[in-house]
C-alpha cells in the first residue's frame, strides 16, 4: 500500500533528512520510532502529501505522489488519507457535525453517515454540541471520526497519544486499530511514546 | 455542507465583530442612501411643482424667497403688488397665461391660497368632491390638508393672520368648504384654495378703490421663448416688481444646498473606509487564530482556491449585509422623517421608492468587500500546511 523508496527531504533551512526504505502493505499497521526532531513528523507529512520529496519517490497504493500536481495531490489527500493529529485540531467555530461533514466537502467524496460514524465510535448524540463543550477525550475521538469519515486507504497518525494517560492512551490506540481494521485501512503512527511499542509489532526507527 | 456554512460559523463564532463591522458599514450606506433618496425625490417634487411656471413676478425682495413663497409655498411672501400693474402685466403679448396669488392667511398651519381655478390646474389636480368656489369666502382643500385638519363639505373655519398658529384670526368672516381635490402628489395636497377677492373680503379691503388693491405675486406662462429673454428684464428695471425664474432660483438653492449634501457624503464615505478597514482588521486578526483550522482543512483535501475563496467569501458577506441593511436603514429613516415629523410629511418625500443607485451602492459594497479580504485571502492561500502541523 505504502511503498518508499530512497526518500531525502531537504528543508528550506538546507538540513537534509534522509530516509529508510520501507514497504507497509494494505491494512497493515505500524508504528514511526524515533526521538523528536528526527523527522517522524517530516516523514508522515509527506507520506499524506502535505510536503513534497525532494529526492526519492513515495506509492500510495500505486500512485506516485511526486507525479500529481498541487491540485491533484490536495485530491489525493482528500480521498485517500485520514489525518489524526496529536493536539486534535478541530474547528471550533463549527459544530461536531458540520466538521465531520466538512471532510467530505472539501475532498468531494461522498463520506460515511455521521450518525454511523459517531456510534461507532461511541459519541452517539453529539451532533450538534459545539466543539468547545467536548472533553479531551471526547475531541480526540472526534478528531478520529473525522479522519474516518471519507473511509480513508490510508490513517496517518502523528503522536495521537502523547498527550493521554495511560488509560486514554490505550482507549486511543486501541480504538485507531480498531477503526483502521474495520475499515481495512492502513494505520502509521509516528510516535515517541514507548507505551504503544507492545500494541503494534511492526516497527520502523528512524534516526 | 458547503462553504458558506464554514463562513458562516465563523462570523458566528465573533458575534461582537461581526455586528460591529455591519453595523458600521450599514450606517455609512444608510447615509447615503438617505441622501440619495431625499435628492432625487427632493429634485422631482421641486420640478413637478414648478412645471408650467416659467416666472414668478411678486414684490422687491429676494428671488430666491418669492420662488419658495409663491411655487413651494415654504417661506414668506416679499410683500404685496398692485393688482393693476399685476393686471397690465397679464394682458403684456409675450404672457400667454398669469395665475394670481394672494397668499398671507392660512388655517391651522396650513396656507390659504387665493388664485383662481387654473392655478390647481397646473398640478392636474381634480376634484375629488363637492365643487369649486361660486362665491366669496368658499375654500377647496388639498386631500391632505383635508385629511389631516378632518374638514369635509360645508365646515366652517376662521382664518388666522400670517402662516403660523399664533397669528390673530379673522374671525368674522368665516371660510366655508366647498370641495376636496384629489391627491396629485404635489404641494396642492397641502393648500386651502379660495378666489383672491376672498383673501380681500377678510382682510376688509373690498370697500377700497380698485388702484388700492394688491396681491401678492403673479405666476406666470411665457407665450414663446423670447419672452424668457425679455420679460424678466422688462419687470426688473421698468416696475415696482421683481421677476424669479423658478428654474434658476431653484438650481441656485441646489447649489447653496450642495455643500451640505457633500459634507454629508464625505462623512458617510469616511465611515464606509473606517468600516472596510475595520473588516480588513478583522479578517486579518481571524486568519491568524486560523493557521491551524486553515492547515487542518488543507490535510482535508480543501485546495488553496477553496481557502482563498472562504476568504473572500466571508468579506462579501460581511458587506453584503451591511449593505442591504444600510439601505433599508436609510428607507427606514425617511420613513421615520415623512410619518413622524410634520414638515416630513408635507414634502411628500415617499420612502418605498427605490432608485437604481442603490443597486450601484450594494455592488460597490461587495467589491469594497473583496478588496478587503484581498490580502487576508492571499495569506490563506499561501499557508505552509507543513509549518502550521508541526508547530514551528
Amino acid at each position: 500500500m505504502i511503498h518508499v523508496a530512497s526518500l531525502t527531504y531537504t528543508y528550506p533551512t538546507g538540513k537534509k533528512m534522509e530516509f529508510p526504505n520501507f514497504t507497509v502493505d494494505r491494512g497493515e499497521h505500524c508504528l514511526l520510532l524515533g526521538e523528536s526532531g528526527c523527522g517522524k513528523t517530516t516523514l508522515l507529512h509527506l507520506l499524506g502529501g502535505l510536503l513534497r520529496t525532494t529526492t526519492g519517490n513515495i506509492k500510495i497504493g500505486g500512485q506516485d505522489l511526486g507525479k500529481l500536481s498541487e491540485a491533484g495531490l490536495d485530491d489525493f489527500r482528500g480521498k485517500h488519507v485520514g489525518f489524526v493529529f496529536q493536539k486534535n485540531h478541530l474547528i471550533t467555530a463549527l459544530t461536531v457535525e458540520q466538521n465531520l461533514l466538512l471532510a467530505p466537502y472539501l475532498s468531494k467524496k461522498p463520506g460515511a453517515g455521521v450518525a454511523e460514524v459517531l456510534s461507532a465510535l461511541n459519541l452517539q448524540g453529539l451532533q450538534s454540541k459545539k466543539i468547545t463543550t467536548l472533553s479531551q477525550g471526547q475531541a480526540q475521538r472526534v478528531a478520529i471520526a473525522r479522519a474516518l469519515m471519507n473511509k480513508p486507504d490510508v490513517i496517518l497518525a502523528d503522536e495521537p497519544t502523547s498527550a493521554l494517560d495511560d488509560k486514554n492512551c490505550d482507549a486511543v490506540i486501541d480504538l485507531l486499530m480498531n477503526v483502521a481494521k474495520e475499515n481495512q485501512a492502513t494505520l502509521v503512527i509516528a510516535t515517541h511514546d514507548s507505551r504503544l511499542k507492545s500494541k503494534v509489532k511492526r516497527k520502523i526507527e528512524l534516526r | 455542507m458547503n462553504l458558506f456554512v464554514v463562513v458562516w460559523g465563523y462570523l458566528k463564532a465573533k458575534p461582537l465583530n461581526t455586528v460591529l463591522n455591519i453595523l458600521l458599514l450599514s450606517l455609512g450606506i444608510g447615509v447615503i442612501t438617505t441622501l440619495i433618496v431625499f435628492n432625487n425625490q427632493f429634485q422631482e417634487k421641486i420640478s413637478d411643482n414648478s412645471r408650467g411656471i416659467d416666472l414668478v413676478v411678486g414684490a422687491k425682495g429676494s428671488p430666491l424667497q418669492l420662488v419658495l413663497c409663491s411655487v413651494f409655498h415654504i417661506d414668506f411672501p416679499t410683500g404685496n403688488i398692485k393688482l393693476r400693474e399685476a393686471e397690465m402685466l397679464s394682458k403684456n403679448r409675450m404672457v400667454k397665461k398669469a395665475i394670481p396669488m394672494a397668499l398671507g392667511d392660512s388655517y391651522r398651519n396650513f396656507r390659504i391660497v387665493g388664485t383662481d381655478t387654473s392655478y390647481a390646474g397646473l398640478f392636474h389636480a381634480q376634484l375629488k368632491e363637492g365643487n369649486w368656489w361660486k362665491e366669496d369666502l368658499e375654500v377647496v382643500a388639498g386631500s391632505a390638508t383635508a385629511e389631516a385638519l378632518k374638514l369635509s363639505i360645508g365646515d366652517t373655519f376662521a382664518s388666522a393672520h400670517g402662516l403660523t398658529e399664533d397669528g390673530h384670526d379673522h374671525e368674522e368672516n368665516k371660510y366655508k368648504v366647498a370641495g376636496i381635490l384629489q391627491t396629485s402628489h404635489s404641494v396642492a395636497d397641502n393648500l386651502l384654495f379660495t378666489n383672491v377677492s376672498s383673501v380681500w373680503k377678510v382682510h376688509d379691503i373690498h370697500e377700497q378703490p380698485d388702484s388700492a388693491r394688491e396681491i401678492t405675486s403673479l405666476l406666470i406662462r411665457y407665450r414663446n421663448p423670447i419672452a424668457a429673454l425679455q420679460l424678466p428684464r422688462m419687470i426688473n428695471s421698468n416696475t415696482n416688481m421683481q421677476a424669479a425664474s423658478p428654474a434658476f432660483e431653484t438650481a441656485r438653492l441646489f447649489s447653496i444646498l450642495g455643500i451640505g449634501v457633500d459634507v454629508l457624503l464625505g462623512i458617510a464615505s469616511t465611515i464606509i473606509i473606517v468600516s472596510a478597514l475595520s473588516i480588513f482588521i478583522a479578517l486579518y486578526n481571524s486568519l491568524k487564530e486560523r493557521r491551524y483550522d486553515m492547515a487542518i482543512m488543507r490535510s482535508m483535501g480543501a485546495g488553496r482556491t477553496r481557502l482563498f475563496a472562504a476568504v473572500i467569501l466571508e468579506g462579501t458577506i460581511l458587506t453584503l449585509i451591511g449593505s442591504v441593511l444600510g439601505i433599508l436603514l436609510g428607507h427606514l429613516l425617511i420613513l421615520g422623517f415623512t410619518t413622524l415629523v410634520e414638515e416630513g410629511a408635507r414634502t411628500g418625500i415617499s420612502a418605498m421608492v427605490f432608485y437604481t443607485s442603490e443597486i450601484i451602492l450594494i455592488a460597490g459594497s461587495l467589491v469594497l468587500g473583496v478588496i478587503c479580504s484581498m490580502i487576508p485571502a492571499v495569506q490563506a492561500y499561501q499557508t505552509d500546511i507543513h509549518k502550521v502541523l508541526s508547530g514551528n
